[in-house]
């Protein structure tokens, strides 16, 4: 009976590693909170920026702060600022008139001893319309993408719930926290061939059969009556007539 | 009989046939064709730059032997004889020359050249006096010249010449008489005649002092005949001066014969040498005909009767090559036969008077892309579509066409008729189904289609699909060497009277200008639409579902400074477009930089970006971007598990599969990676990575699966991989599907399995409704195609089975997938170096039409789910009907009888 203690260990594997790539970190909102804040030696932070216009032409403006950990397991927290007064109205304009509600991050790499050799050029952005922002009440999930060597190659943003459906949002201050999911995903590795496992299936069932000597035994030592029945049937009902042309297969 | 070689292979064809044999080598540098030599029976090869050496018997195309060279690049080979017999081939690399038996390929001696650093050897000469000469030279300096015995390789003589003008042996200098080597310069306009056995300095000869002029910015070139290896060169030879400038010039006198010719080429028979050459048959009209005439070396005078008149093909290019087959007639003059290879690899084989033999297409060796289009409907079919279509004017009139279609409808049938019965009585083999243009129509089942295909030449051909005959075909001028190009169907077949329309846009890699070139696929006709003149390099095409009002799709191509275009541009495109803006969402990709980003249109045709993904290209590559065929059902949104309930698929239409390869190329640390993105968000779903692995990755995409296959470095094994993507037990919104509101993320299920075999290419079957179950269609580097089930490819595929597996008739997990022999779906017509698989659907849901192409052509038809709407060939028409009308009859018989029954029993 240990196959199937091997079978679990081996799930529990898999799981385990599933979720040392996947990290899930709930970050605290509504800005002003020193305890997220406190950069350790190897944390450092860098703006997350949001731009939404009733003209579409992007001007971004600090949103909030994420703040980066390195190492073999990089972590992230976010520490966010509240919309302003002037921001909610310009956010429900342009929810109005379909605009977009833009992020972006710049380009870092999570795995740098140091500030300078984390941060490169260039950003990477995202978007969602700005009327699903507002009528989810500024509840979005941002996932931020690392490739295999721990450079940030992706950000995406999904409120929840997604849709636009044109109810409106009457008092203010549902747009003032953000309600943000933070997550970070890092590349799954990919399943090769599982040849281990199925060479061990196989030695298990032909144990079986050896345990078994009933299932031993050959097909036609086994079904020989059967065999022999449907011999003399089909014999019988043949002679009377030859067969008719058989069947052409297609593939 | 004669060869022809391509950088990747060869073939022999008996000229009277335009059949033969042929070799494929190996792919990549390995196999290219460096020298080819050829004397009698045999055959001689250079392979793969100097890596082999091998001799073929060309009537049979058997391998006569093969030798391993030694290492070295390859410069030079030749054929080395004495008194009039030819024993040895001579090699020459970079530092080394050796010569070999031509019988049995052995090494008779080898020897290192002498200051192989500095010299340049490039060339490899021998006359047949027991000596081979190496020539070399020292660019912008000198000429080395080395003498070898052929007997012991011993170093006969060695000396120096000065010439400072001269860079490249191979490309300006030939041997023409009894050693001379002969030279031109463009820079003086001046030939050059060095002795190799006097060892003396080289004589300058202005060309200007025999009165000729050099054509501006024109390279000229000589070009000498040795007709037996064992012999020296003749002493006449051909200089170049112009395009279409010849001069046949002989050494001793310099007399010359001036002729003003498009090729000409040296022909030996017996021992006859004569040049033919070929010139327009008028100079006023545009090259449409052209005179081959064979000149007497000699004197320079026309032979009689020696004409041949060829004719250009106008959707063809101009001549290029000229090959002459002559041989002695029985009164001693001499016949011909010429093969013409024009520009657009086309060969053509005539004999006198220009009679055309055969004709060859090689440019289709080389397809790059290609389209299936449907065929249009017969005249009469067209005529009553035609009727629905127009507007309705009367009631009078209205009746009366629908008469009139009647009555075409009519006659066509009782012709149709009357060909059966009289086709019926005469012999089957004479009765002629030629497909020609005239007659083609749409089948039943729509099984019948026309290939339009697209080679790297810039030939456009239109293959009937059933016969595969060419059909029609049109050469494209001014196609740049390294052009890209993406051929788009605009409008099919569908809208009568509209004619289809078809796009191709031909890129140049290097600049990125684009130019378009519109035709009607049916006939291969040039559209009388002009395409807009693209200035701007262009980024990016893509073909809208939307249509102008002759429903035409509208294509937009966004140029470098991301300002979109549309083709075609009328106003009411325009004004959909204006409409639709805000919903149309395009990405590019800069590999280099290793960016992927997205844009959307604005009312102004201008772009926004508005996602941006960077993938850091000092790490991994992107190598290719899959998204899904526009034109893909999917039947059934979800797949019924064992216990009853549905896992529904996540069916992104805008969904891409990345692939990335990793820089670091080394075999523990090279990896491949899968980015699934979606095309309108920039949001990655997944991100997977495959470990110690490299490419060439192929990739497939469809449905709510992507199936990649790539080299495992640990194992050393051909790998496939799948990925499904599924939604999960209830779907988010059945109805619509929008990227921009989909917040979960989908589940991804992934499986990995062993593949026996290495493959070239790969594509998915592609069917009406997407009912059938789907097949991957794998062209092998054997040559096979093998039609795998997408089943055996099922992440899903358990380890251990239980009762609600079984329910649902997954196939139990086994690491490796085998190939089975009934797979293969071309049986033994092997088809060389598969480049590319299309698939199209049929008018039959069961049917899937495929195409593979590489060098050759193969196309058959798949039935992944066997033929289920088709009744079988031996299906028993008369069994059925008779039973039908048997049950009738005895349902009426009955029927009266109760009558009778009833009535009787009511009398009593």
């Amino acid at each position: 009976m240990d196959a199937p203690i091997f079978q679990l260990k081996f799930l529990v594997v898999f799981i385990v590693s599933f979720i040392v790539f996947v990290n899930f970190v709930y970050c605290n909102n509504g800005g002003r909170h020193g305890d997220s804040l406190d950069t350790e030696l190897s944390g450092f932070s860098v703006p997350l920026e949001h731009s939404f216009e009733v003209d579409d032409v992007a001007k971004f403006s600090v949103r909030g702060a994420l703040v980066l950990k390195g190492g073999r397991e990089p972590t992230v927290s976010l520490s966010q600022n509240q919309l302003s007064e002037e921001d909610r109205i310009k956010l429900k304009e342009v929810a109005a008139v379909d605009g977009l509600y833009r992020i972006r991050v710049p380009r870092v790499f999570l795995q740098g001893d140091r500030q300078t050799e984390q941060q490169m050029e260039g950003y990477l952005t995202s978007f969602v319309r700005a009327c699903a922002m507002v009528e989810s009440h500024l509840s979005d999930a941002i996932t931020l993408t690392t490739d295999v060597s721990g450079y940030l190659i992706g950000i995406s943003i999904v409120t929840l719930p997604g849709a636009c459906r044109g109810t409106e949002v009457e008092d203010e201050v549902d747009l003032e926290v953000f309600n943000t999911t933070l997550r970070v995903m890092a590349p799954v590795n990919a399943p090769g061939p599982e040849t281990a496992l199925f060479l061990e299936r196989m030695e298990q069932e032909l144990e079986k059969k050896a345990k078994n000597p009933q299932e031993q035994k050959s097909f036609f030592a086994k079904y020989w009556y059967l065999i022999l029945g449907g011999a003399i049937f089909l014999m019988v009902t043949n002679s009377a007539q030859p067969p008719a042309g058989g069947g052409r297969e297609q593939s | 009989m004669t060869i022809m070689t391509y950088p990747v292979f060869f073939l022999s064809f008996f000229l009277l046939y335009g059949k033969g044999w042929r070799h494929v080598d190996k792919t990549g540098p390995e196999g290219n064709i460096d020298a080819f030599l050829q004397y009698g029976q045999d055959a001689v090869l250079v392979i793969g730059n100097g890596r082999l050496l091998r001799s073929w018997d060309i009537n049979v195309g058997g391998l006569n032997w093969e030798v391993v060279l030694d290492s070295g690049s390859f410069q030079s080979a030749c054929l080395v004889g004495q008194q009039n017999t030819v024993k040895q081939v001579a090699v020459l690399k970079k530092a080394a020359i050796s010569l070999h038996y031509l019988s049995n390929g052995h090494q008779k001696w080898i020897e290192n050249l002498p200051d192989s650093e500095t010299v340049d050897y490039q060339t490899v000469y021998s006359g047949g006096n027991g000596e081979v000469y190496v020539l070399g030279v020292v660019p912008h300096s000198h000429i080395t010249v080395v003498a070898y015995s052929v007997e012991d390789g011993e170093i006969i003589k060695q000396y120096l010449v000065e010439a400072p003008w001269l860079s490249n042996l191979q490309v300006s200098c030939t041997v023409v008489s009894q050693g001379v080597l002969t030279c031109i310069d463009s820079a003086t306009v001046s030939l050059y005649t060095l002795d190799l056995h006097a060892q003396s300095q080289m004589t300058q000869m202005p060309l200007q002092t025999l009165g000729l002029e050099l054509a501006p910015g024109f390279h000229p070139t000589l070009v000498s005949s040795q007709p037996n290896p064992s012999h020296p060169p003749l002493s006449e030879f051909l200089l170049q001066l112009g395009p279409d400038h010849y001069l046949l010039l002989q050494l001793m006198h310099l007399n010359f014969l001036y002729c003003q010719a498009m090729l000409v080429t040296f022909v030996t028979t017996g021992d006859k040498t004569v040049a033919a050459v070929m010139s327009p048959k008028n100079r006023t009209v545009k090259f449409n005909e052209q005179l081959v005439n064979l000149f007497s070396v000699e004197t320079g005078r026309r032979l009689l009767d020696t004409t041949l008149i060829f004719n250009i093909d106008p959707n063809g290019g101009k001549p290029e090559k000229l090959f002459v087959q002559a041989f002695l007639k029985k009164d001693d003059s001499v016949g011909y036969r010429v093969m013409v290879q024009t520009e657009d690899h086309t060969l053509t084989f005539l004999q006198q008077p220009g009679r055309v033999i055969w004709t060859r297409e090689e440019a289709l060796s080389d397809v790059v892309t290609m389209e299936m289009v449907d065929l249009p409907l017969t005249g009469t079919q067209a005529e009553l579509e035609g009727e629905f279509g127009k507007k309705a004017d009367g009631l009078m009139s209205m009746v009366l066409k629908r008469l009139s279609s009647q009555f075409v409808l009519l006659q066509a049938w009782i012709s149709h008729l009357w060909k059966l019965f009289y086709d019926a009585r005469k012999p089957r083999s004479q009765v002629k189904n030629e497909v020609t243009i005239e007659n083609l129509s749409r089948d039943e089942f729509n099984l019948q289609k026309m290939m339009v295909m697209v080679t790297a030449s810039g030939k456009l051909f239109g293959i009937d699909s059933n016969t595969g005959s060419i059909l029609w075909r049109h050469n494209l001028d001014n196609i740049p060497a390294n052009a890209a190009f993406k051929l788009m169907v605009q409008r099919t077949t569908a809208h009568f009277p509209h004619p289809p329309q078809c796009t191709l846009l031909i890129k140049d890699k290097d600049t990125g200008l684009a130019t378009l070139h519109v035709f009607n696929p049916i006939f291969g006709k040039k559209s009388h639409i002009t395409p807009p003149a693209l200035t701007q390099p262009i980024l990016q095409s893509l073909i809208l579902p939307l249509m102008d009002q002759d429903y035409a799709k509208v294509l937009l191509l966004v140029d470098d400074q991301y300002k979109v275009s549309a083709f075609p541009s009328t106003k009411n495109v325009l004004q959909q477009l204006q409409e639709m803006a805000s919903s149309i969402f395009f990405f590019l990709i800069d590999s280099s930089q290793g960016r992927l980003s997205g844009y959307r249109l604005r009312t102004d045709l201008s772009t926004e970006l508005i996602w941006e993904v960077i993938v850091p290209p000092e790490v991994q590559r992107i190598v290719s971007v899959k998204g899904k065929r526009p034109n893909e059902h999917v039947h059934s949104q979800g797949r019924v598990m064992g216990d009853r309930s549905v896992l529904y698929k996540y069916l992104n239409p805008n969904l891409l599969a990345v692939v990335t390869e990793s820089t670091d190329t080394h075999q523990e640390r090279s990896f491949i990676a899968i980015l699934l993105i979606d095309g309108v968000t920039g949001r990655i779903f997944h991100e997977a990575v495959q470990r110690k692995a490299r490419g060439p990755v192929h990739v497939v995409h469809s449905e709510n699966w992507v199936v990649y296959e790539y080299w495992s470095t640990k194992s050393r094994r051909n790998e496939f991989s799948v990925i499904e993507l599924y939604e999960g037990m209830e779907l988010y919104n059945s109805t619509v599907f929008s990227s921009l509101d989909r917040p979960h993320a989908p589940q991804v299920l992934q499986q990995s399995y062993i593949f026996p075999s290495s493959i070239s290419t790969m594509e998915a079957t592609l069917t009406e409704k997407g009912i059938t179950s789907r097949h991957l269609l794998i062209g092998l580097s054997s040559g096979g195609i093998l039609s795998l089930p997408k089943m055996f490819l099922d992440p899903r595929r358990p380890e251990i089975v239980s009762e609600q597996i079984r329910e649902e008739n997954l196939i139990p997990y086994a690491p490796e997938l085998l190939i089975r022999t009934e797979w293969f779906i071309n049986y033994n017509q092997t088809v060389s170096r598969v480049r590319g698989i299309y698939t199209a659907p049929s008018g039959l849901e069961s049917t899937c039409l495929v195409v593979a192409y590489g060098l050759d052509i193969y196309q058959t038809r798949v039935y992944p789910s066997k033929q289920f709407d088709v009744l079988k060939d031996d299906y028993d028409y008369m069994l059925i009907s008779s039973v039908l009308f048997a049950l009738f009859f005895a349902t009426m018989i009955s029927k009266r009888l109760a009558e009778v029954k009833l009535l009787n029993r009511a009398w009593r």
